[in-house]
């Protein structure tokens, strides 16, 4: 079977870019290697998204960095660790075939502006802004709850590319519809939702703080109704592409994200049981549920559950 | 889904073994550790300092096991001057392990260093199907060879061998582990090599094994920050040491352009081996 019918019938559009089916690689999960996307592209994922680059290299916390908490939740606080915007860009330099959003973390427009112009001649298909990493100070969500940077920033990177752009919201204190819609008014066209959740864990034992930054983001099955709600939300009242992300560890947590009103659904934290191969395993499941169901195609289930 | 292996297990070091000036052994209870088959490994949790992946060592007591670490960065340092009694966390074992042939008969163990962890549980385990087992024990000066006795003891029952050799001679023979293995594999039959130590000296290993056409396995190591197949900082070309390794084969690190040649640093860049 080649992947082309491996992919029949799931095929979506994001902001009018085709995919071959609507699995996801989720940012910070093995995203600095071109060898492992190739290797994820074998297993017929549809896009990948890359870890978050600034423009300088940053080494992260130390460990522990992610806690595998049991119950196929997790909590991460990596801080960043990225190889930066030169180093990235000559990784992807022989990118042929392999749809890439770059994800993009930064504290100020002028970061911003230099790593889209960087990045902008390479094969990618576009850009998402994290605006909602919830454990790095001046980056990530300090600067997603604060509406005039995320609108200054959106303008800057939309100046600087005719490329996609997504933007990732979190739950911070700001309402998630709210910072998506300013995020959509200053030029992006697809949110990406969640990011991880504040949070912590603490050994009795030792009664010490797990994480070396003692506070991070939980991801996995614990913060997926949290996710399936953010995405039905901005889906409903925004009418915009949304990338859904959030506690996805089976194919029918994909169905449930789309049916919300996800056009793509990203999958991150599954990836510390199951390794690479599950998205070869769900996208076999989501064909066979687009037969069951007697669909044409997988898309027609996006946000059907804004008519309730 | 969430398995055991990733309940973190906090445990008493009850006893310390001086290995070098350099290298000390942590002894400690725990079933899972115990357990472990050769080329695992466990993530350690030095409290408000570190965790680290390191492989487990075998220990002559039931439900135990034990750490081997070499002095050398921030957290290798602190679990070095950690004093019994202290406590430590445990993850894992995770990982794949060293594979014995169902005909093997003859093998050749070649480890350099705290490479030799694995290996010594190999050996454990080869010793148990009464294989003929020769073990080379590799260091570059007299003072940095250690687990020699441990070697011996283990090998003590059958025609097996344990060889000593320095890079300067002041301790065995004189030469590299991988000289050792060439004048081996002349003389021998062996049907599998298995080594584990510096990345140099096992592309040395893995090359030799793969022109001589002796099937080899190494156990290949690699900063980590979550040991789970989630950070990607492990990875060698597409291949990750936490969940496709530790051990890999010579067809398989043949076609691995990384081994040997770099490895990826804390914030994801590609370093090269000098």
């Amino acid at each position: 079977m080649n992947i082309g019918d491996r992919n029949h019938n799931l095929s979506v559009e994001l902001d009018n870019i085709p995919l071959r089916n609507p699995t996801m690689l989720a940012s910070g999960i093995l995203g600095i290697s071109q060898s492992i996307f190739e290797r994820l592209y074998r297993e017929n994922i549809g896009a990948v998204v890359t870890k978050s680059i600034s423009v300088n290299p940053m080494k992260g916390y130390p460990n522990p960095t992610v806690i595998p908490l049991g119950g196929g939740s997790y909590l991460n606080a990596v801080g960043l660790s990225n190889p930066g915007v030169d180093a990235f860009s000559k990784e992807l330099s022989h990118n042929k075939s392999i749809p890439i959003f770059i994800s993009l973390v930064g504290s100020s427009e002028k970061e911003f502006s230099k790593m889209v112009k960087t990045f902008d001649g390479l094969n990618i298909l576009g850009y998402e802004i994290n605006l909602s990493c919830p454990h790095v100070s001046k980056m990530g969500m300090e600067v997603g709850d604060d509406p005039e940077a995320v609108n200054k920033i959106v303008k800057t990177v939309r100046m600087n590319t005719s490329k996609p752009i997504s933007v990732k919201v979190g739950v911070g204190t700001i309402d998630v519809v709210e910072l998506a819609r300013v995020a959509i008014d200053a030029g992006a066209d697809i949110i990406t939702a969640i990011n991880t959740l504040r949070a912590m864990s603490i050994d009795i034992e030792t009664m010490m703080p797990i994480l070396s930054n003692r506070i991070g983001g939980l991801s996995g099955n614990a913060i997926k109704p949290i996710g399936i709600r953010c995405v039905y939300e901005i889906s409903k009242k925004l009418e915009v592409p949304v990338m859904g992300c959030g506690g996805v560890s089976s194919w029918k947590d994909v169905i449930e994200y789309m049916i919300a009103g996800a056009s793509a659904v990203q999958i991150g934290s599954v990836l510390g049981s199951s390794g690479p191969k599950i998205f070869n395993q769900i996208t076999k499941a989501l064909k066979n549920y687009v037969e069951t169901k007697n669909l044409k195609n997988i898309s027609e289930i996006i946000g059907i559950a804004h008519k309730y | 889904m969430h398995t055991s292996i990733d309940k973190r297990r906090i445990v008493r070091i009850e006893e310390i073994v001086p290995e070098t000036p350099t290298v000390r052994t942590l002894v400690f209870r725990d079933d899972l550790s115990y357990g472990a088959k050769p080329g695992q490994f466990l993530m350690v949790w030095i409290p408000r300092v570190e965790e680290i992946p390191m492989s487990a060592m075998i220990n002559s007591k039931k439900g135990y096991a034990a750490v081997t670490i070499r002095k050398s960065g921030i957290g290798s340092t602190a679990l070095f001057e950690r004093k019994e009694g202290d406590l430590i966390g445990l993850r894992g074992p995770y990982g794949n392990e060293f594979v014995l042939g169902k005909n093997y008969k003859k093998i050749l163990i070649i480890g350099g260093g705290t490479g030799l962890v694995p290996l010594l549980r190999l050996a454990s385990y080869a010793s148990e199907k009464k294989l003929n087992i020769t073990i080379v024990l590799g260091a570059r000066t007299k003072k940095e060879v250690f687990f020699e006795k441990i070697a011996r003891k283990l090998l003590e029952h059958d025609r097996s061998s344990v060889k000593t050799c320095t890079d300067d001679g002041s301790y065995g023979l004189k030469g590299t582990t991988v000289s050792m293995m060439s004048n081996l594999v002349r003389n021998n039959t062996f049907d599998c090599v298995y080594t584990c130590g510096p990345e140099l000296m096992m592309k040395g290993v893995v090359d030799l094994a793969n022109q001589n056409s002796i099937p080899v396995q190494a156990s290949l190591e690699r900063y980590m920050k979550c040991g789970i197949g989630i950070c990607g900082s492990c990875c060698l070309d597409s291949s990750l040491v936490c969940q496709d390794g530790t051990v890999f084969n010579g067809q398989q690190l043949s076609k691995i352009l990384d081994f040997g040649i770099s490895y990826r640093d804390k914030d994801g860049q590609k370093i090269c081996y000098s």
